[in-house]
Parts: structure tokens; C-alpha cells; sequence
């Protein structure tokens, strides 16, 4: 099955507080081991995203803009 | 993704473009951002932005004034009700809100608040509450509930060491002069869309003129919990949201 | 000119709305609580708005906002009261907001309150401090337009004794806000989203795209600023000084009284005068200073109704120049609400002369 949405992550300005993996309902985010440059862990997006924008409601700092797919790819 | 497909269709900005920077120097998990981000979005729908100042107090939230292209005024610990309350009587056709914390509307600004929702005086209170003066490292304020941990109540406040939080928007409900009160969150995204709904609510009952609004907005701080960042949103529901319920306190009278 | 017959409470009152005063908050207090009665019947009859304050601080803040929309805007208390504004006068000076304070006094005890001012940072306050109904008059009048033109609070130092005397005034000819100067600082809501939108911040460090100076050059500036309006604002009135060997320096109402008392010493021969600082801040230094440098004068007497608080500034002022003597004191009434015994004018006969015989030994 095709993703509905996706998103583009800043992730320079992450700061790792993990609060966007809990309210992504297909479970399309997950923390990593991954550290920006002032040492901050990263979230990667994984499949199943649905541009729902809820990653893009709840992150303090800007990181997350959303897409929504027009047709399914 | 590392660049946009034409077949995409943005639904959600980084940030609302009155944010002349995306970089801030609050914490990890900090929710005040969130708040700020639906304070500006809502202006912006409801075309405010050119007649719209804001009165902040002190804490971690005033660097929205450095951030976001609106007017502004940076006041005393407290006091922003009456400053707010000045400059509405000056420009009646503003919007004019205050932007304060617990510990400046709770702790020091208690007498404002309270005396300018009892004149229902034509303006909007916000109230970022998490029970923390977060700028001074995260002592316990007046509005802190029983058990929430802070820098000065580490084992959690207690009911007999520091008596009990003081529930303003609750108080303040109750006052004649109150048009519209409301405590929103932004933990998740439901709460997060009620409580745009209820800044609009707010902002539209003012230039209804209506009398006094305020919302408060529970946002979390880990740092001052003492919580990791992503236990943040679950330490704010349990132990703020249950002592302080969620929805409109008073609606917007319908007559 | 038509001429009226006026308290002095009504006085300040009438002259704050011609001057274009818009908006007034206060708590009542005696004897300030005349001029907040004053200002409810002036201000909503004249398109102002008047708010009694349920706190000090509140009423002080309520009139910050009014001025930082550009609006002519005033508070006041008593000294007791004006304490609780401290920290809010200071905030004004140091946002550069003009904001008109009235202290209607108990009496001469704030001289420190007024002049020394007890917020934080580097700042003063302009002080009026006028002898009578008509002179507080004129210097309502004047506290507007040196708040505007300088970007700062002006107390004006009045007293118990101006509220309640009445005294014929010009009535106030209707030239409401002629003086008015334009205010680009002023805050309305219009720069919002324009990329410049304006801040009112007393560290002034701007927006992220239009830094500001920041708290260190912005309380450089207001610091320079206060050494200019020190140079040329301070303000002062004399008598009989050209050949004074002793020179009697009051403020406030008690001139009033020092006067009366040096006229009818002048008459009888002996060669004094009268120096009266109208701005209590700046404190009129260095014309106290020449005049104490100057040949005929051999001592300075400080007349003042508390335990010596001028007297700092007259010694300051005064340099060594000369001796400087106290011959005033605490002295209030036994309600304690007003100016006591010491306010007489054989009282201050006997002292003036004890003090100059005295040095004519």
C-alpha cells in the first residue's frame, strides 16, 4: 500500500523531545540513534504516513511540513 | 523525501510566516512553543495582525516578542491585565491580549487578573500554565498542583507544606464580567485543535464586545518536572489535567 | 483672561484636560483622593477616561498602557502610595514612556521618594515641585509636555496644602493637546506584519529581522539622556539675591512661607534671600552653586519639613563653598496627614534669624 502523505523533516532545529512518535497514528515516525549537530537523537519517518499533520501539530520547534499525495504514487 | 514532488499538496507549514525565525531557545518538549504558534495562527485568520497588540509578562514565553512580526509590549511581572486594560481604553477597536504564565498571572499578577475580569474589561487574558516558573529554573507557583513536581516541591506539592493551586480560570468563570473562559492543551493533536478553537472563541467575544475572556493553555515543561521530554505530555495529563478539567468554563452567552 | 475660583485639586484637574490629558487611574489616598475626584468629573465630560484602580500598582500600569499608545495619559497617590509605583515609574522611564505621576503629599517627606526614586537601573524622574495652586497649574501643563518631549515619567510634587486651598486661576482656554508632539514610537497595532512591528521593551533587543540596541546601549542612551535633560531643564525661583549674605533654599509650598517671612526680613534690613529649586530634579545646582560662590554669600539655610533630604543636594550644589544649616525638621500635624507646626511664619522668622546672627558673630 502506497503512502497518502509525507512530510520533510528540519532537523538541524530538532531537538529530540520524541513528543511526535506517540501521536502518529500508522506509527510512520521513530526515534534513531541519529544526533544533529547540537546533539540531539532524530526521528526518521517510516512507512504509512497519511499527511495527517499531527507530527506538525504537537513538535515545539517547526521541524515537520506536511504533504498530502494528490494521486496514490 | 529530500525535495518536493509536484504531485504533493503542502498541508503544513515548518511555521506560521509572521515567525521571522524558526530557532528558539526553549527546551526540548517545552509546549509554550505550540501555544504561540496557534496564538499567531489565529490572528492571522481572524486578520488581527495589524490591529492586534500583545501585553507579555515575564518567563520562557517572552521570546515570542523577538520571534513573531506583530506589536507588542513587554510589562511587569503581573501586570499586564491592567497595562492591557489601559491600552484597550486608548484603542477600543484593538484587539488587546495579555500573554502571561501561571507564575506571573497566578503568583504576582493574582489582584490584576481577578480585578480585570471583574470590571469585564475588553480584553483577552492568555494564561500559559505549567505550573512551573520555568524561567527562574522551575519553582513551584501558585498555581502548581498537589503532587506536581517542581525545583521547590521535588518530593511533589504537598497539600499540609504548601497548601493548594489556585484555579483562576475557574474563579474567574464564575465573574458576571467573564464573556468567555477556556482551558485548552497542547499535548496532542485534538486538544490542540480545541484549544485554536478556543483562542478564536476568545478573540471574537473581545471584538464582539462582549466583556473580559482568557484562555489557559496547559503546556508542558519537562525540564522543570523533571521528566524526560517524551514522558512530558503523559506527566502534563495526568497530574495537571486531572486537577484542572478541559473544555469551555463559560461559553459565549447565545442571547 | 477670565479668572475663577478654584481648588487647587479642580486647578491641576482642569489644566491636565486642556493639556490634552486623555486618560487618569488612581486609588484613593489622602490627600491625593481630592485630585482623583477631580479628574472624575474633568476626564469623562472632556472625552478622557477615568478608572478608579482597585491597587496602586494597577492604577500606575493602567496608565503606562494609555501611554504607550501615545495617549497624554496620569496617575498618582500620595508618597505612601507612590511607593507601591515604584517599580512601575522606574519600568516607564526606562521604556521611555511619557507618564505624568501626581504626588499630592502629606508633606515634605518624599523629597527622596522623588528625586532618588526607588525602582531599579539607571534612570530619573523630571520633579515639579510647585509653591502654590497657580504655580501647579502651570506646571500640570508643563509635566505633559516635558514627558513628551524628553520620553519619561515627571512627578509633580504637590501637597495637602495645593489640593485643598482655593485661589483664583485662568480659566483653562481650550488649546487641549496644541502642544502634542507626534509619537512614531507609539503603539497601535499597524507595523504588525509588516516585518518591522514595533516592540515596547525596556531591554530593547528588537526583532530577530530589526535587532534593537539591546539592555546595555539602551540604558547607556537613557542614562545620556537624563545628563542632557540635567543640563538644560532645571529650573529654579529667587528672591533678593543679588547682595544675600544668607541665602534660604525650600521647596514646594513651604517657599511660599519662607518668602512671606524673607520679604518682611528684606524690609527690616537684613540682607537675605530666597532659592527655591522648582525642579526637584534636576535639582538647579549649578546656579545654587555660583550663587554660593558668589561674594556677598557667607551661609545657605535649608528649610525643609523632614529630617534633611534637600539639604544632600544643596550640599552637593553648594560644594563647600559656604556652611549649609538645617533649620527646618519632621513636622507634621497630629493626624499626620499634613504639614505641622514648623509651617508658621514666626516659626520660621525666629529660626531664619537665630541662624543668621548667629553667623554675624
Amino acid at each position: 500500500m502506497s503512502d497518502r502523505g509525507t512530510v520533510i523533516m528540519a532537523l538541524d532545529r530538532c531537538k529530540g523531545c520524541g513528543l511526535c512518535v506517540p501521536v502518529c497514528r500508522p506509527g510512520a515516525l521513530a526515534m534513531t540513534d541519529e544526533r544533529n549537530a547540537k546533539g540531539y537523537v532524530l526521528p526518521q519517518l517510516l512507512d504509512g504516513c497519511t499527511g495527517c499533520r499531527a507530527c506538525a501539530e504537537v513538535c515545539p520547534d517547526f521541524v515537520f511540513e506536511v504533504y498530502r499525495f494528490e494521486t496514490t504514487p | 523525501m529530500t525535495h518536493a514532488d509536484p504531485t504533493m499538496r503542502k498541508v503544513a507549514d515548518f511555521a506560521p510566516a509572521l515567525f521571522q525565525s524558526t530557532e528558539h531557545h526553549l527546551c526540548s518538549g517545552c509546549g509554550h512553543p505550540v501555544a504561540w504558534r496557534l496564538l499567531i495562527e489565529v490572528l492571522e485568520e481572524l486578520q488581527l495582525v495589524d490591529r492586534s497588540i500583545g501585553v507579555v509578562g515575564h518567563g520562557c514565553y517572552t521570546q515570542i516578542i523577538t520571534t513573531a512580526d506583530v506589536e507588542f509590549l513587554q510589562c511587569l511581572h503581573g501586570r499586564a491585565p491592567a497595562v492591557a486594560t489601559g491600552m484597550k481604553r486608548m484603542l477600543p477597536d484593538r484587539a488587546i491580549y495579555t500573554l502571561q504564565g501561571d507564575g506571573d498571572m497566578v503568583s504576582e499578577g493574582l489582584a490584576e487578573v481577578l480585578h480585570a475580569a471583574a470590571r469585564g474589561e475588553s480584553i483577552t487574558c492568555l494564561m500559559l500554565d505549567n505550573g512551573v516558573f520555568g524561567d527562574t529554573g522551575g519553582q513551584m507557583t501558585a498555581a502548581t498542583t498537589v503532587g506536581q513536581r517542581t525545583k521547590t516541591s521535588l518530593d511533589g506539592r504537598s497539600e499540609q507544606e504548601h497548601g493548594y493551586p489556585i484555579p483562576v480560570a475557574d474563579i474567574v468563570a464564575s465573574f458576571p464580567g467573564a464573556a468567555y473562559v477556556a482551558r485548552g492543551a497542547v499535548d496532542k493533536p485534538n486538544a490542540i485543535a480545541r484549544t485554536r478553537r478556543y483562542l478564536r472563541e476568545a478573540f471574537a467575544s473581545q471584538l464582539a464586545g462582549e466583556g473580559f475572556s482568557l484562555v489557559e493553555i496547559l503546556t508542558m515543561c519537562p525540564t522543570g518536572w523533571a521528566v524526560p521530554t517524551d514522558q512530558g505530555a503523559q506527566y502534563q495529563r495526568d497530574q495537571v489535567e486531572s486537577t484542572f478539567g478541559l473544555g469551555e468554563l463559560r461559553p459565549r452567552s447565545t442571547t | 483672561m477670565t479668572l475663577v475660583l478654584r481648588e487647587g485639586y479642580d486647578a491641576i484637574a482642569a489644566a491636565a484636560v486642556d493639556a490634552g490629558c486623555r486618560f487618569f487611574a488612581g486609588y484613593p489616598m489622602l490627600p491625593f483622593t481630592g485630585l482623583l475626584d477631580a479628574f472624575a468629573r474633568e476626564l469623562p465630560r472632556n472625552d478622557g477616561v477615568w478608572i478608579q484602580a482597585d491597587t496602586e500598582i494597577e492604577g500606575a500600569n493602567m496608565a503606562l498602557g494609555a501611554a504607550a499608545t501615545g495617549a497624554r495619559a496620569a496617575t498618582g497617590s500620595t508618597g505612601q502610595g507612590i511607593a507601591l509605583m515604584q517599580e512601575t515609574i522606574a519600568e516607564a522611564a526606562l521604556n521611555e514612556l511619557p507618564l505624568v505621576v501626581f504626588n499630592m503629599a502629606r508633606g515634605q517627606q518624599d523629597y527622596f521618594q522623588t528625586t532618588r526614586g526607588g525602582g531599579w537601573g539607571d534612570y530619573r524622574t523630571i520633579a515639579l515641585a510647585p509653591a502654590s495652586v497657580v504655580e501647579a497649574a502651570e506646571h500640570t501643563r508643563l509635566a505633559f509636555e516635558l514627558a513628551d518631549r524628553w520620553l519619561t515619567p515627571v512627578i509633580l510634587y504637590g501637597d495637602h496644602m495645593i489640593g485643598f486651598t482655593q485661589t483664583t486661576v485662568e480659566a483653562a482656554p481650550d488649546h487641549r493637546g496644541a502642544t502634542e508632539p507626534d509619537k512614531p514610537w507609539a503603539l497601535d497595532g499597524s507595523t504588525g506584519g509588516t516585518g518591522a512591528s514595533k516592540v515596547v521593551w525596556t531591554w530593547r533587543q528588537g526583532k530577530h529581522n530589526t535587532p534593537g540596541p539591546g539592555p546595555n546601549r539602551h540604558w547607556q542612551h537613557v542614562a545620556d539622556k537624563y545628563d542632557q535633560i540635567a543640563t538644560t531643564e532645571a529650573r529654579h525661583a529667587g528672591r533678593h539675591l543679588d547682595d544675600a549674605e544668607h541665602v534660604v533654599v525650600s521647596f514646594g509650598t513651604t517657599g511660599a512661607f519662607v518668602d512671606y517671612v524673607v520679604d518682611e526680613l528684606r524690609r527690616e534690613g537684613h540682607r537675605i534671600g530666597t532659592f527655591r529649586p522648582v525642579t526637584l530634579w534636576p535639582f538647579p545646582s549649578v546656579t545654587l552653586g555660583d550663587l554660593a560662590r558668589s561674594a556677598p554669600c557667607r551661609q545657605v539655610l535649608v528649610h525643609e519639613l523632614n529630617a534633611g533630604q534637600m539639604i544632600d543636594d544643596v550640599r552637593i550644589a553648594v560644594n563647600g563653598a559656604v556652611p549649609v544649616h538645617a533649620i527646618g525638621g519632621v513636622s507634621q500635624d497630629e493626624s499626620g496627614m499634613r504639614q505641622g507646626e514648623l509651617l508658621d511664619v514666626d516659626t520660621i522668622r525666629e529660626r531664619i534669624l537665630a541662624a543668621t546672627e548667629g553667623a554675624r558673630r
